[in-house]
């Protein structure tokens, strides 16, 4: 299937897997994990780089004054350079330390959205939004009293950017908002084109990045946004820890999101004065271990090489598309193969996705079911709800075989 | 053993759960309901809505509608003829362990919301038009 001895060779995903854990345990059924948009599974490289971190150097970031506390403050910051480097942030000051993607798009709507948004303004979105890059702007527009728009998608479920210009048309557009790859679609959204139009009209361009940043190599500078967020857990690191990068010049000019320790320079009692970047947006003790395994994340993505794991799961998608094409009454969301990432969301006729996803768990295949947190995509393709598989450097053409052989298998238990 | 159910596959998917599924009772609208309820459950997307007629005291039609797995439409139609021709105040009083009494399949922590949804709505449309909060607080 492959030819794994060239220097552009495919991602040799079996030797990857034997590096996650969660694969080696012992279980009745073999584990077919095909969630990692929900969240990736983790390689034993974070899972001890964490280890590490509390075993030998416990200690407080940019406080003691004694050695661990020195190493463990240089662990969290090289980790910061490595994130930054990933993505190829000009300075690791540009990149702040969040809880999530969902908490780098809040800070963004409080800190910016509100010392820049006024009544009258707009914020244009799209269709395929995951709540977290739509619900923080609906509450700043009802706030504000700012008007929300939104880029529609064409049947084929591609973003339909002949209706941007229209929406940019009157000048009061402040942002555009967009997903990077559709976590449902499986999308990959012409970012840079819509970053030029929301340039040109004025408007400042962020991305939510949740599903790009893991599975392909990203550069925000070609990308040409101003924002940019995304999450560990979902690129083989820990769970609460992800990222904001933003223009540095922007970054200065925002006020601090959350008060209180580590983002101050100097505190009086009755006023403060802020720390530098990018601890201005760092308030409180941070998820060191957290950072320091997401920073071991990196590593270990760069290694297997980041064109490597998107062509591996656009091998994989291909594959699944082909194999799902042959289920009676199925039917596929989102465009042909070649222009997504690795997720397939799908429908199957007369069975709901839920009973489709606990049928295929009886097999010990994952899928999610529902509406991924994008109700509103839903609704514009009109089904309640879908089944998703998704993919990752472990992932396997045998896991899809058992997908479509569960899929098979859940018609024969709803053929009445 | 199933992480989604309590008991595996096939012990969630009985015969009479899926006739219920594809062979709904009551399932439709009612022109002028007396009583009309809907509700989500957020975490599937499943959707009912209840529609009642009560004559003296006597559910003498209801119907339900909307779109889910087939865990919360069996419950919805199971649901419906239980309750056909009973009195409201006995309607009321049909329990969360009468519901999965009647569903007869062992339920997970998710798939209980899914055959819990029918009642929820049920409930919350016969004590919302037909009686002040707190009046009746224990059934
Ligand atoms: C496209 C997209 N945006 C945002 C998120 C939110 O990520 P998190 O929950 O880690 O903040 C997700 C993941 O669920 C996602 O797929």
């Amino acid at each position: 299937m492959k030819a794994s001895d060239t220097a552009t060779a495919s991602l040799d995903a079996r030797a990857v897997r034997e590096q996650f854990p969660i694969f080696r345990a012992e279980r009745a059924k073999p584990l077919r994990y095909l969630d990692s948009a929900a969240t990736s599974q983790k390689p034993d490289a974070v899972i001890e780089a964490m280890d590490r971190y509390y075993g030998t150097i416990n200690a407080n970031i940019h406080r003691g004054i004694y050695r661990i506390a020195e190493e463990a403050t240089a662990a969290y910051e090289d980790a910061r350079r490595r994130l930054a480097d990933f993505i190829g942030a000009r300075s690791p000051r540009e990149l702040i330390f969040t809880s999530n993607s969902t908490a780098a798009i809040n800070l963004v709507a409080y800190a910016w959205g509100r010392s820049q948004l006024e009544a009258g303004d707009a914020i244009v979105l799209t269709v395929m939004e995951h709540h977290a890059n739509l619900v923080p702007w609906q509450i700043l527009a009802a706030e504000r009293d700012v008007e929300l728009r939104f880029i529609p998608i064409t049947g084929s479920g591609e973003l339909d950017l002949a209706a941007l210009p229209t929406l940019l048309a009157d000048g009061r557009v402040k942002l555009v908002g967009a997903v990077h790859i559709s976590n449902v679609l499986g999308t990959v959204n012409p970012i840079a084109e819509i970053a030029r139009q929301a340039h040109a009209a004025g408007a400042r361009m962020l991305v939510d990045a949740s599903q790009s940043v893991p599975h392909c190599p990203v550069d925000v500078q070609a990308l040409g946004c101003d924002f940019f967020a995304f999450t560990g857990h979902k690129m083989l690191g820990p769970t609460g820890i992800g990222g904001l990068w933003a223009r540095r010049e922007l970054l200065e000019a925002m006020p601090p999101f959350m008060g209180g320790g580590e983002m101050i320079r100097e505190v009086k009692l009755t006023g403060s004065k802020w720390n530098e970047l990018p601890w201005k947006f760092e308030a409180g003790t941070m998820p060191i271990a957290e950072a320091i395994g997401l920073g071991a994340a990196v590593d270990y993505l760069r290694s297997l090489g980041m064109e490597r794991v998107f062509a591996h799961d656009r091998e994989l998608v291909a594959y699944a598309m082909e194999r799902l094409r042959e289920v009676p009454g199925l039917t596929l969301l989102g465009p042909s193969e070649d222009k997504r990432g690795g997720v397939i969301a799908f429908t199957l006729d007369g069975i709901h996705p839920h009973d489709v996803a606990t049928v295929l768990d009886d097999d010990g295949v994952a899928v999610r079911a529902g509406h991924h947190c994008a109700m509103p995509l839903h609704e514009a393709l009109g089904v309640p709800a879908s089944a998703r598989a998704s993919f990752h450097c472990y992932s396997l053409p045998e896991e899809v075989d058992a997908l479509v052989a569960g899929l098979h298998r859940a018609r024969k238990v709803f053929a009445r | 053993m199933s992480g989604a159910s309590g008991g595996g596959m096939d012990d969630l998917y009985r015969e009479h759960i899926l006739d219920h599924y594809q062979h709904p009772r009551n399932r439709g609208t009612l022109e002028r309901p007396y009583i009309t309820y809907e509700d989500t459950n957020p975490l599937c997307g499943d959707r009912i809505r209840m529609d009642l007629n009560v004559r003296d005291g006597k559910i003498d039609a209801v119907r339900f509608s909307g779109t889910g797995c087939s865990i919360s439409q069996a419950a919805a139609s199971m649901l419906c003829e239980a309750i056909e021709g009973k009195t409201l105040d006995e309607a009321k009083k049909i329990s969360r362990d009468d519901m999965l009494e009647l569903l007869g399949i062992e339920l997970g922590p998710v798939r209980l919301k899914c055959g819990l949804l029918a009642l929820k709505t049920l409930k919350a449309g016969a004590y919302g038009m037909t009686q002040w909060p707190g009046e009746d607080e224990d059934a």
